[in-house]
């Protein structure tokens, strides 16, 4: 009996330390008007705390976000959840998925604010009036200078890296499971037209290294990386070299500015959202110098505010592209599915 | 009529907690796919099917998902014997140990092994990175707790009478181990290798990861396909491919695992000190515990390394949420989200798998009831040879209207873990629960025991060890667990695996130090509450 009791006592204090039980959050105030905001975007997301509790304050809603997998996994998301949707508004979606949510309407039209310089960033055609760039970046090659520093110059261009000086030096996340590894499948297009499986069969034979994700590449076989690995050109951001620096106060990596390609973050409010106003005035906060000036820090991003103020790292190393690759995104939508698979083919001959 | 009636009820329950949980989400995925647009429309399916790249990638999964169950068995095997058969100080902490990487996030465990067998890793000579030896290792570290636990589950509680009665009639240990220990055995065994074939069939992180996108399992192509393609009729193929392929396992292991002769009365061995005749099972234990050890302890040396030296920043940084860098949450508040989701997936867990293993270990008295319970029995092993992307998709596309409106459910995160959770938790304890001889049970029952009081005396002191082996099992399984949890809503209260994954996807050598600190700091809560779970063992239970 003493034993039930134990047990009994047992289970009580473990379901007090469960989430069964939770406060339930009211949504909506006594005459009925939506109190909360739902944000659905992918697992980067992140802001300051100060910066969210100042909105909630200003603004007189709660902030929810739902966080989960990547800007694919959320774009398919939204696509398939359509009809009932998750949440009021989106933040996320890249402009390889555009096309996507745009064909699928799932967006409804922005008409609030929109950061200084912004418009810059615009998608072609009507898809400006429902996704709004929040922030942009670039993938780009980045090469170890203090490798190449001794071992004589390093590479420059997309064709240097099929050269036998730089045979087996190169690692680089997959197109098939990473966005910065999609992007630069995109560069090669951008390149090469219908001849980028050749390059991608010459950067192969080249020794080029494929990993599945950018934490592989970076981390683990970058000889600037976390891991300490040998090979000392990765494919990774403009701004990665702002987070390599060392005792001297110089970086020991640079960005090759001839590979990148452009990625822009969008922002919009969802169709069917059960809060439409409150979603406005959400984009509109993610759209205030205040957060894009967080950007960098909380997301590594840059702003798409002409006039945000960058932190001192990335104003001194974290150089960008004048004239960066770029695909139409309804190339992309049209053909992704043909280039992923063709891609894989080749990789894994 | 009323053992019916009794029957049903219990089986009610987590009857229909699948059919919510799981049949419907997934249901409504192949639906999807089945029915683009609202029509019937099975004939891009079967294209699918007939594409050689489907063949490629199943044929992939099967031999390297066997593979690895092969060397799963074999090196768990003898761990299972030393760990729970012979007793020596520390054993419960290299239990306890062995456990951990079962808890660890793949991403992490993929960088550990890669930079013990990357080019330029301490291993890097063997040539091994990014080839099917790795895949196959990987796969093998993560399932041979499950082999250890499964087994030496059953191996402690087994009657030590028949092997005694062998021995003293002349038989070798070998013969005795052959003939008697290892059919008794059996039954565990084919549990714990279908289950971690089922795990090494649907595990996705290890194979990209290691195998460095070279060869593709059809959990990855799932995973392309649905959340990249938005191909949904080619991914309905091939999670009907899964489903098929469980049910043939399934079927296949119910056959094999059949128990010979249900011993009448048991007397359980206390666990001997090691002798001479142990020292191969010593040794192989040892070997295994040190290849387990190489990777957690590389992830130890890189917490530790503070800009060439070596230091504790990085675990000081974990606490704060200010130290510079955008952590989402301090990673003890992570962790305590982690721990609240464990213990929810794990009463689930148990309670539902309580309940499951209890129907079908009931003695059938016809051949149709026997039927039933062999497919409930094999129903509730499916949420393990399913992708986890299916699931979760499924869950926003189904969960959606009342009276279902759960997709946001803070409990959803743990629903989804115990059901990954629930297979184990059967398996354990059905092979042990099947081997008490029902007469026992009539015999309380004929002394005026109700069925509760049967229960409490019969079944619970036979069951009460694998019980805990299970309750550690699907803690373990919830906290690492992050296929699931990724594609459901975290809402702001992330769990730690969901922090990790985040932090060393970011650039920055302060964030990969704090990725690997904040993964000792899991496993090593891990390696804790294993260490409890042993302790709240009760001994004299056994004995009864």
């Amino acid at each position: 009996m003493r034993r039930m009791l134990a047990l009994s006592a047992l289970s009580l204090a473990l379901t007090s330390c469960s989430l069964a039980g939770g406060d339930d959050d009211k949504a909506e105030d006594a005459d009925g008007t939506p109190t909360e905001i739902v944000l659905v975007t992918h697992e980067s997301f992140a802001l300051p705390d100060e910066l969210v509790a100042a909105f909630e304050e200003e603004s007189g809603y709660d902030l929810t976000i739902k966080a989960s997998g990547d800007a694919g996994a959320l774009t398919n998301k939204l696509v398939l959840t359509k009809d009932s949707p998750t949440g009021d508004a989106v933040f996320g979606i890249d402009n390889t998925f555009a096309s996507r949510a745009l064909d699928e309407g799932v967006l409804a039209t922005y008409d609030g604010e929109r950061a200084s310089g912004a418009r810059e960033y615009d998608l072609p055609g009507g898809g400006a009036d429902f996704l709004v760039p929040v922030d942009t970046g670039n993938v780009c090659m980045n090469v170890d200078t203090t490798y190449f520093g001794e071992a004589g110059p390093g590479p420059q261009t997309l064709e240097d890296l099929t050269k036998p000086e730089f045979k087996d030096l190169l690692v680089l996340p997959g197109a098939t499971t990473s966005s910065p590894g999609l992007a630069f499948l995109l560069t090669t297009v951008a390149a090469f037209g219908d001849e980028w499986p050749a390059y991608w069969e010459s950067l192969l034979d080249n020794g080029a290294k494929v990993t599945e994700g950018w934490s592989d590449a970076y981390q683990v076989d970058f000889t600037q990386g976390g891991g300490g690995g040998d090979r000392p050109i990765v494919l990774s951001y403009d701004s990665s070299p702002a987070f390599t620096i060392d005792d001297s106060g110089a970086s020991t990596t640079k960005a090759l500015l001839d590979t990148c390609f452009q990625q822009v973050e969008y922002a919009g409010v969802l169709a069917g959202a059960e809060n439409p106003e409150g979603a406005e005035a959400l984009i509109e906060f993610l759209e205030t110098t205040e957060v894009q000036e967080a950007l960098p820090d909380a997301m590594y991003v840059f702003p798409v505010d002409a006039n945000a103020k960058l932190p001192q790292a990335w104003a001194d190393f974290a150089v960008r592209p004048v004239d960066p690759w770029t695909v139409d995104p309804d190339e992309i939508a049209a053909h992704r599915d043909a280039w992923l698979t063709e891609w894989s083919d080749v990789i894994s001959r | 009529m009323r053992r019916t009636l009794a029957l049903v009820g219990l089986a009610a329950g987590p009857v229909l907690v699948l059919a919510v949980f799981f049949v419907l989400p997934v249901g409504g995925m192949l639906a999807q796919g089945v029915w683009p647009d609202g029509r019937f429309d099975p004939g891009a399916v079967l294209d699918v099917l007939a594409r050689p790249r489907t063949r490629r990638v199943v044929w992939f999964t099967v031999w390297s998902a066997g593979l690895a169950t092969l060397v799963s068995v074999l090196l768990g095997l003898p761990a299972a014997y030393v760990l729970h058969r012979l007793a020596f100080p520390g054993r419960a902490a290299v239990r306890a140990a062995l456990l951990v990487p079962f808890v660890l996030p793949t991403v992490v465990v993929g960088v550990a092994f890669r930079q013990l067998l990357g080019e330029a890793g301490p291993l890097g000579f063997l040539g091994f990175d990014g080839t099917p030896v790795a895949i196959v290792a990987g796969l093998a570290f993560f399932n041979v707790a499950v082999v250890i636990r499964t087994v030496g589950a059953t191996w402690e509680s087994l009657d030590a009478r028949p092997a005694e009665a062998a021995a003293a009639l002349g038989a070798s240990p070998r013969q005795v181990f052959l003939t008697v220990t290892l059919p008794a055995l059996r039954p565990a065994l084919v549990s714990a290798a279908s289950v971690v074939f089922l795990f090494c069939a649907t595990s996705f992180g290890v194979v990209l990861t290691l195998g460095g996108l070279r060869y593709s399992s059809v959990e990855s192509e799932i995973y392309l396909l649905t959340t990249q393609l938005l191909d949904l009729p080619a991914a309905a193929a091939l999670s009907l491919v899964q489903l098929a392929a469980v049910t043939v396992l399934l079927t296949l292991a119910s056959r094999l695992r059949a128990t010979p002769d249900p011993s009448t009365a048991r007397q359980v061995a206390r666990p001997g000190r090691p002798r001479r005749a142990d020292l191969p099972q010593v040794a192989a234990t040892v070997t295994l515990l040190a290849l387990v050890a190489a990777p957690v302890l590389a992830l130890l040396l890189g917490s530790l390394r503070v800009d060439d030296a070596w230091g504790l920043a990085h675990y000081r940084a974990l606490t704060d949420a200010e130290s510079g860098q955008a952590l989402l949450v301090p990673v003890t508040e992570a962790l305590v989200t982690s721990l609240r989701t464990a213990v929810d997936a794990t009463w689930m867990a148990l309670l539902l798998g309580g309940l499951v293993a209890l129907v079908v270990t009931r003695r059938s008295r016809t051949r149709a009831e026997r039927r039933v319970r062999g497919v409930l029995d094999g129903f509730f092993m499916l949420p393990l040879g399913v992708s986890a992307v299916t699931l979760g998709f499924g869950f926003l596309v189904t969960l959606d209207e009342p009276p279902l409106a759960l997709r946001d459910s803070p409990l959803l995160v743990p629903v989804a873990q115990a059901l990954v959770a629930l297979p184990l938790v059967v398996r354990t304890l059905v092979p042990v629960l099947s081997s008490v001889d029902d007469r026992q049970r009539q015999a309380a029952a004929s002394l005026g025991a109700g069925p509760l009081r049967v229960l409490a005396t019969v079944d619970l002191p036979v069951v009460w060890r694998p019980l805990l082996a299970a309750a550690g099992f699907a803690f373990a399984v919830s906290l690492g667990e992050f296929g699931a949890t990724a594609f459901l809503a975290r809402d702001e209260h992330p769990t730690l695996p969901v922090v990790i994954f985040q932090l060393i996807g970011r650039p920055g050598a302060e964030n990969y130090g704090m990725a690997l600190a904040a993964s000792v700091v899991l496993a090593a809560t891990t390696a804790l509450v294993m260490l409890l779970v042993e302790r709240l063992r009760v001994p004299s239970v056994g004995a009864f």
